[in-house]
């Protein structure tokens, strides 16, 4: 099912195109603010929880999927590269599933491991807050890589599309349309967080097994859908 | 696993019919696929790829389907005519990466990077590369593991002359070794020096099938049309007339030119100066009026 060569492919891919330097600088900005903020406020558990549930886990996490979600695979269906991947006798679902590997894994490096590291800036992990997050940061990595690796399976536009998920429905109608935050990673993430961290600290608009099925089903769900989709890519002629 | 045969194949974009009702087959040695641009070329080589279903009809090796079968990639090897190739690996790294996903290793890419020498460049970046030497890294992540089939999407271009000597003698080698090499074209003289079997597509349909020879016969003997001026027109078109060369002439007095119709290519080009000489007539302008590719294409089509 893993594949080290396609491994390999995917994150130098991932790494060496322009668009990594937002992999580099949104946790460079986490960490910023957080540092920031601890030595002009103080250790505070609200702040932290703002900080860390407002931007760490709704925007940075998300974008950070995006950008390695589609990155694993979009550019390389765009400029046609993916013909030396599919030219072989490799199992499509292997290259999906190898190319989800490494798209959670580069996702965590850059958002969970930086999450708790401004956890602890800010609090010290106090109420276990810088924990949680990071373990809701790392469980929504693995859901958001394989819906943008999807994306970037489905539509040449898969960044704009992800970037548009990520902001408009998470972010937006989620603060505005009660309904909209069930069906979000960052409210089921959240779930598995209300539980890690002290009572009352984190609270999520679902329970903690709806959550983790929710995360789990989209997760096999995309991933499946992304390995099939791969199987009848079509790469128009250049006629 | 050396023969391609493609049955009844059609295939549409929409309402746009790229490829219509092609049966063909492709055995071992070289074979060129000529058409001009547009006529559907890189849509067939596409569906003997496997990377385009057929609407209808089937594309097969050796009686295997090609589309949905990556196992079939044990046995083909594919030259796409995109540039786009991980242009951040070193062409060493490329080719390496190219054997490992066949389950082979370092010695099976360096032969492959030293068929087609580029060993002196393999440890740079392919993102430096000319478009000639890309297209030899292609070629080498291509014939890594030893396909019986070679696939070729528009092989020569950009390359400089020299180049193009140099894969040309490559495909001839890979020909003769009994593999199926086929390689698309839409320049006529590229498809003449290499292939001695061709398969000529215009406006997806399938227009012409076999020995160069035969085909290049049909291309020349087709009826030809000069434009001819002359110091005495006139003269000239009674005594050209005479000869069964030629099928019709238009003294055009409008213009000042005559327009000829030539059945026999050979006989008419030795003829014409011959019948000026003979009536001291000074030829003042012979000019073929109907050469471009599209229209020699737009014969065999009709024949």
């Amino acid at each position: 099912m893993y594949n080290a060569t396609v491994a390999r492919l995917t994150y130098r891919g991932l790494l060496g195109r322009r668009r990594a330097f937002i992999l580099f600088a949104l946790p460079a900005l986490l960490l910023v603010i957080s540092a920031a903020l601890r030595m002009l406020t103080g250790a505070d558990d609200q702040t932290a929880t703002d900080v860390l549930g407002g931007f760490a886990l709704a925007t940075m996490v998300p974008l950070i999927g995006v950008v390695a979600g589609t990155g694993a695979i979009g550019p390389e269906i765009d400029d046609g590269s993916v013909v030396y991947l599919l030219a072989k006798p490799v199992k499509r679902p292997t290259i999906i599933f190898t190319k989800l590997v490494v798209a959670v894994g580069v996702t965590a490096a850059f958002s969970a491991l930086p999450t708790l590291m401004a956890g602890f800036l800010l609090n010290g992990n106090s109420q276990q807050i810088a924990v949680a997050y990071a373990v809701a940061a790392a469980v929504a990595s693995v859901a958001y890589s394989a819906i943008f690796l999807l994306l970037g399976t489905i539509t040449r536009h898969a960044v704009v599309a992800g970037l548009v998920y990520a902001l408009v429905w998470e972010s937006l109608f989620g603060n505005l349309i009660p309904g909209a935050r069930t069906l979000s990673v960052q409210q089921w993430a959240l779930a598995l967080a209300q539980k890690i961290a002290g009572e009352g600290a984190i609270t999520s608009e679902v329970g903690l097994t709806q959550g983790l099925v929710l995360l789990v089903g989209v997760t096999v769900a995309a991933t499946w859908y992304a390995g099939r989709k791969l199987r009848t890519l079509t790469l128009a002629g250049e006629e | 696993m050396t023969t391609l045969r493609i049955d009844n194949v059609s295939r549409w974009f929409g309402n746009v019919v790229a490829v219509n009702d092609i049966s063909m087959t492709v055995g071992p040695g070289v074979t060129g696929l000529l058409g001009p641009n547009g006529a559907g070329k890189s849509t067939l080589i596409n569906m003997m790829g496997g990377f385009l279903a057929p609407s209808t009809g089937s594309v097969t090796l050796d009686g295997q389907p090609i589309w949905r079968n990556e196992q079939i990639y044990r046995h083909i090897g594919i030259v796409p005519e995109r540039e786009a190739m991980y242009d951040f690996l070193t062409g060493a790294e490329f080719v390496r990466a190219n054997a490992e996903l066949h389950g082979l290793g370092a010695k099976e890419a360096q032969h492959a990077l030293a068929t087609v020498e580029m060993e002196y460049a393999q440890d740079r970046k392919i993102a430096t590369y000319s478009k000639g030497m890309r297209q030899r890294v292609k070629m080498a992540s291509a014939l890594v593991h030893e396909p019986s089939v070679l696939l070729l999407d528009e092989p020569f271009n950009g390359m400089d002359p020299r180049q193009r000597m140099q894969l040309m003698d490559l495909l001839r080698t890979m020909g003769a070794e009994g593999r199926t090499v086929l390689f698309s074209s839409h320049i006529l003289e590229e498809v003449e020096q290499l292939a001695a079997h061709i398969e000529v597509v215009v406006a997806g349909r399938h227009a012409a099938s076999g020995d160069f020879r035969k085909i290049r016969r049909l291309m020349t003997d087709r009826p030809h049309r000069y434009l001819v001026r002359s110091s005495d027109d006139r003269a000239l078109a009674a005594a050209l007339i005479a000869d069964p060369s030629t099928a019709g002439i238009e003294v055009d007095v409008h213009e000042g030119v005559l327009r000829v119709q030539a059945v026999d290519f050979g006989r008419f080009t030795s003829l014409l100066p011959a019948v000026a000489q003979a009536h001291g007539i000074r030829l003042l302008t012979v000019s073929p009026s109907d050469e471009s590719l599209e229209s020699v294409f737009s014969y065999l089509v009709a024949a």
